[in-house]
């Protein structure tokens, strides 16, 4: 995808150095984009840091002078968020390399190989992307239950890798259709076999293919909520989404906002960096996977 | 001699393409055919706590107390607004969004990392924070509706139906409209530039070049974000579980989240096993609209 091509569409093109209407309002939308984006998230961060009797201070207090991490410190000492974060980094980084050690051999084979039934199998491929979690979440329970998986990181790691495995698989293939076929024919004549061909030569090729969607499983692994509600019950084996939600008070009336901003924050900073460093490759792999369907 | 040894190798590779799409194949049969093949064979038996949890053969009847099940057609209707209603505000919330990240300006790099940061975060995280945003004593929303004056005193907005609806919307607009706009505006990128010099030359507005260019060389992109969305938008779990529960009273209890308590609390797995086909029929219905209208835009516009 190119960023260069700028139909310069709608608004006037923005001539440097001199004020329209036209530019006014351009540099307002951006504004406003910025702040719809933006201020949900500063809130919540800033709330974080606030003394609980600046939380609950009506009206709101929008610049604090006093700042605290004890809701942090709270999180970590008081309860074992350490731990939630290890759950999540292991079940979203091994889902996110198995789901590519299946994926792109499948990809592969569907680009070159041509088995039979190829055609079919893209066609069920797509359609499964379309099915939310609530749909095979029953038939998932007796699975987990039959194969003792309950309270195991195995009961999220083969959904989470099934899910993100139709997404995989056509980005993966679009991008394998591209190589130059000549790469391949020369490692033949070498002698490599297709499986020596694949590790030796395609993938270190299409590295940056396996960054994308990698990045995309490993977002959505993260963010996962109703299987790690349902597959998980016990309290050190649990994700973050999942334990954020269920920070409770010792009563209705006394909920820790502070520690649940704070975990919100917690949780959320992996991904905000990933969003930072790998923003053109999101991008990428959502527009993929959404112009093949 | 060749023939055949081409042949032999042809053969080959097709078995080793075949071993290679095997893992994947074994992992998706397990995880979306074998729980929907097992909801459809499911939902023809009572099995519940009334059955002591044995599978007890009964028709159609699941199928049957649907229609009679108020619950099941108030959740479909809370879905269906709701999906309407987000779906309608992504779009055009979107497609303002990709129309400005389409123009050259500087930081639009930076711009665009923010404007795709919401899509990626947590939901179930997002919606605690959106849940505090609306908190009825020590919410920022009654804050600043109140500074602004345009309410009297604080709104109890996750506890009164209507009020509850509009937060789910508003977190939900605030979620995915980034991911509705990178699509719009890979699409528009895709769009050719002479085409709108071209049509500026014969004195067209810029509303008439996006309504007679844009518009419709978008259409198929517009049509699968709202097949995506429609899909996401009808399954929504985390969001409403987390900000209401499906409260109060039930009246934001989307689909997903009965059939979460049919299964979950109730027991009751031969009637989710049901509520579930139905869902799944749904999305097929949609999917198979969406696929005829964009063949049909895409044959439209190469002519």
């Amino acid at each position: 995808m190119s960023t260069t091509l700028n139909p310069d569409s709608l608004a006037t093109p923005a001539k440097p150095r001199k004020l329209t209407v036209g530019t006014v309002l351009f540099w307002l939308a951006v504004v406003a984009i910025v702040v719809f984006c933006l201020a949900p998230i500063l809130w919540q961060v800033l709330t974080s840091f606030k003394v609980n009797e600046d939380i609950s201070a009506i009206p709101n207090v929008y610049f604090p002078t006093r700042f605290t991490l004890d809701h942090y410190i709270e999180l970590f000492t008081r309860r074992p968020f350490m731990r939630y974060v290890f759950n999540s980094a292991l079940v979203s980084v091994v889902s996110t390399v198995t789901c590519l050690l299946i994926g792109a051999p499948a990809a592969y084979a569907l680009a070159r190989l041509r088995p039979l039934g190829g055609r079919i199998i893209q066609a069920g491929i797509l359609l499964i992307t379309l099915f939310p979690g609530i749909l095979l979440l029953q038939g998932l329970l007796e699975i987990v239950q039959a194969f003792h998986l309950g309270n195991r990181y195995l009961s999220l790691i083969i959904p989470y890798t099934a899910i993100n495995l139709p997404l995989t698989i056509l980005v993966m293939r679009s991008f394998y259709e591209q190589l130059p076929r000549d790469l391949e024919d020369a490692a033949r004549v070498d002698g490599y076999n297709t499986l020596q061909m694949l590790t030796k030569i395609v993938m270190p090729l299409t590295l940056p293919a396996l960054v994308t969607t990698g990045i995309l499983t490993f977002i959505f692994a993260w963010n996962e909520f109703i299987f790690a509600l349902t597959f998980i019950t016990e309290e050190r084996l649990k994700t973050i989404p999942v334990a954020s939600a269920q920070i409770g008070g010792t009563s209705v009336f006394e909920i820790p906002y502070g520690p649940i901003a704070a975990a919100t924050v917690v949780g959320t900073i992996p991904l905000v960096l990933l969003v930072l460093f790998f923003q053109r490759q999101i991008i990428q792999g959502l527009t993929a996977g959404a112009v093949k369907g | 001699m060749t023939a055949t040894k081409v042949n032999t190798i042809q053969a080959r590779y097709r078995r080793t393409g075949l071993y290679l799409l095997i893992p994947a194949i074994a992992v998706l049969l397990l995880v979306f055919a074998y729980p929907i093949g097992r909801s459809f064979w499911l939902s023809l038996f009572d099995q519940n706590l009334g059955t002591g949890l044995e599978p007890v053969f009964a028709g159609l009847n699941n199928y049957d107390r649907i229609i009679g099940d108020g619950r099941f057609w108030q959740s479909f209707w809370v879905t269906t607004r709701f999906t309407v209603i987000t779906v309608v505000l992504e779009l055009i919330l979107g497609m303002g969004i990709a129309l400005v990240l389409n123009q050259a300006f500087r930081g639009r790099n930076v711009v665009r990392t923010i404007a795709i940061l919401p899509w990626a975060l947590p939901t179930a995280l997002i919606a605690l924070g959106w849940t505090w945003i609306f908190n009825d004593q020590y919410g920022i929303a009654n804050d600043i509706l109140l500074r602004l004056g345009l309410i009297q005193e604080g709104i109890n907005w996750l506890g009164d139906p209507l009020t509850a609806t509009v937060a789910l919307i508003v977190a939900d607009v605030w979620k995915t409209t980034p991911f509705i706009s990178i699509l719009l505006l890979a699409g528009l990128q895709s769009i050719p530039g002479d085409l709108y010099e071209a049509y500026a030359l014969e004195g067209a507005s810029a509303w008439q070049s996006f309504y007679r260019i844009t518009l419709p060389l978008l259409m198929p992109q517009v049509i699968i974000a709202i097949l995506f969305r429609f899909a996401q938008a009808f399954g929504i779990f985390d969001l409403v579980q987390v900000m209401t529960g499906g409260g109060p009273g039930g009246a934001t209890e989307v689909v997903s989240l009965y059939i979460y308590a049919t299964a979950m609390r109730y027991l009751d797995f031969g009637y989710s096993a049901a509520m579930v086909v139905v869902t799944f029929l749904l999305l097929i219905v949609a999917v198979v609209i969406c696929t005829v209208l964009i063949s049909r835009y895409r044959s439209r516009t190469r002519e």
